[in-house]
């Protein structure tokens, strides 16, 4: 029997993290993600230029809410977030930093965007990846952090967030003046990330510099929901959409971590096994089901999930 | 819906005067009008009263082409001036078109074919409009089987029902809906249908809500694509929402605005 296949008529857009010295950055590589012009891993039917790229996780502040099975691979670099980011780096092969400055989080140390800038001044000085930046959340703060950190990062064409739809002027402005991508987030909403693309590239900033963070849930938290968006906007974008065409980021870890079944303990639930595994499984479950909808990149914690999934995508790009 | 801008026509005074007078920013001007306003494409039609029509068409695309790479339509009853405008347009055409008259078919379908163009097939005949569905669908079988024949994809083949004035041929407003519904079924891989939407209006007192009431219900027919004014901004306000209805589009608070803004 003739395998039918489908023929697309346009692609998702590409983005590019990091510049270079010759584009004038600091970062070693660059990474590209999108491009693709066919749905996940359909080889046979479109081209897919680019391997997933998986950022690891890490906080200016040693995280109070992780479990310690998660702390357990970074227990002697968490009160030092310079130390962490090397570490993964250099141990752990990382290509990709995803800093979460939660330490600006007025609930948490309340650090001053002066603080914070300095901060990724000196981690773009340590490291050499390229950066992704996200917010501590709190909207008010956030607008007074990202810009300072913005500037801080100028020219190194980090990818940063995040802008929603109630909240995305002042991020928008400061990736426009200093040269960065931005994550726009949407509450798995399919109707407020197109309205949100389409206010961010009204203020001038080009859909190439657009990451969509759709949000999402972890196994057994509403991943079927999740995927099920990814797919529409995904087939949106095939179909010509252009304001759907961006590549996803999906928060594995921050959600795997979270779900009760990545954390419990043995002894409560003694049933559900090894602990140890437990959560290292869960993430990379939730992670592999958010390649096969389409995830671009993919923020993860736990080093051992990371090579669980780094190994399933190079089989996967193989093929 | 595939919308194919109908402004470049020689029948209207600035395009036929700017024709005369050779005045390219006229018609660049209309071209990209047009475009911002939503259209895919732009029909391009020297006009009656051209009295060089093969190289009026020639001199419309090259000037068309220096400020857009939309597809052009390529609309005249002859086909030497179709050919004429084939030679030199850089993106795949759309030949606007043929009749269902085997002596047009010949010709046509083998031009279409010569050039990589898509084609318009007229469900009309030497032997006149027709009446009802069945002698529509009668037509079509004989375009989708000449075109089918000669090898020319029948998915690149646009089928039009004749649209009549409403005010002239009033029973006969189902018929051409239910031909559009059912030109699809004559073949697999199904043919394409299109409409030339301002007909529908000719003489009425209220002609742009006739023009969108009958394109959204052509839509909801089934309707791939149509040839009218992207400028009547209800007109096409009315066809990027039948898209919504139709699950062809996602919806966000700008629609409209992202529909126009993504065709740029």
């Amino acid at each position: 029997m003739e395998l039918s296949l489908e023929k697309w008529s346009a692609a998702v857009s590409t983005v590019t993290i990091g510049a270079t010295k010759e584009e004038g950055g600091t970062r070693l590589a660059r990474l590209e993600v999108g491009g693709q012009k066919t749905l996940p891993y359909l080889f046979s039917e479109g081209q897919i230029p680019h391997k997933p790229q998986i950022a690891y996780e890490v906080w200016d502040i040693a995280p109070l809410d992780w479990p310690k099975e998660l702390l357990k691979p970074y227990q002697d670099v968490i009160k030092d977030p310079l130390s962490w980011a090397q570490k993964c780096v250099t141990e752990y092969k990382a290509k990709s930093l995803c800093v979460r400055l939660m330490g600006a989080h007025p609930d948490f140390t309340d650090k001053q965007p002066q603080e914070e800038a300095k901060f990724i001044a000196g981690l773009l000085k340590n490291v050499s990846v390229p950066l992704i930046i996200i917010g501590c959340g709190d909207d008010a703060k956030d607008n007074l952090v990202l810009p300072a950190c913005c500037e801080a990062a100028r020219g190194e064409r980090c990818l940063v967030g995040s802008a929603v739809q109630d909240n995305y002027k002042t991020l928008v402005a400061a990736a426009l003046a200093d040269g960065h991508n931005i994550i726009a987030e949407s509450p798995i909403d399919i109707n407020i990330a197109k309205q949100l693309n389409i206010l961010i590239s009204d203020m001038g900033l080009g859909l190439e510099r657009i990451v969509i963070n759709p949000t999402i849930g972890a196994l057994g938290y509403g991943l079927e929901y999740a995927y099920s968006i990814m797919e529409r906007a995904r087939l949106a974008a095939l179909a010509g959409d252009k304001m759907m065409a961006s590549p996803f980021i999906c928060f594995a870890g921050q959600e795997s971590w979270r779900a009760k079944e990545a954390k419990a303990s043995v002894l409560e639930f003694p049933g559900w096994g090894d602990e140890v595994q437990r959560g290292i499984l869960w993430e990379a479950v939730t992670a592999v089901a958010l390649v096969q909808a389409g995830a671009d990149i993919l923020v993860m914690r736990h080093p051992e999930a990371i090579k669980k999934i780094n190994q399933y995508l190079d089989n996967l790009m193989r093929a | 819906m595939f919308i194919i801008g109908e402004l470049i026509n020689g029948m209207y005074k600035n395009i036929g005067r700017a024709i005369q007078e050779k005045d390219k920013a006229a018609i660049q001007k209309c071209a990209l009008q047009q475009i911002q306003a939503g259209a895919d494409a732009l029909d391009v039609n020297c006009g009656p009263a051209s009295r060089h029509p093969i190289s009026d068409i020639q001199w419309l695309i090259e000037a068309i082409q220096e400020v857009t790479d939309k597809p052009l339509a390529i609309d005249s009853s002859k086909p030497v001036v179709i050919e004429s405008g084939l030679k030199i347009v850089k993106n795949r055409a759309i030949i606007n078109s043929t009749t269902a008259d085997p002596e047009k078919l010949q010709v046509l379908v083998p031009l279409a074919k010569k050039y990589n163009a898509k084609l318009i097939g007229l469900t009309i005949s030497s032997k006149g409009i027709p009446q009802n569905k069945d002698q529509r669908l009668e037509l079509a079988a004989m375009i989708v089987a000449t075109a089918s024949d000669a090898g020319f994809p029948t998915e690149d083949l646009y089928l039009d029902p004749i649209v009549m004035p409403v005010n002239v041929a009033q029973a006969q407003m189902c018929e051409i809906l239910e031909a559009i519904r059912e030109f699809k079924i004559i073949s697999d891989p199904a043919p394409k249908s299109i409409v030339g939407l301002s007909n529908v209006s000719q003489g009425t007192c209220v002609r742009s809500l006739v023009n969108r009431t009958f394109l959204t219900m052509a839509a909801a027919f089934g309707l791939d694509a149509a040839i009218f004014d992207p400028m009547d901004k209800e007109l096409m306000d009315a066809a990027i929402t039948s898209d919504l209805i139709l699950n062809k589009q996602i919806y966000c608070d700008s629609y409209l605005d992202a529909y126009r803004k993504g065709k740029l």
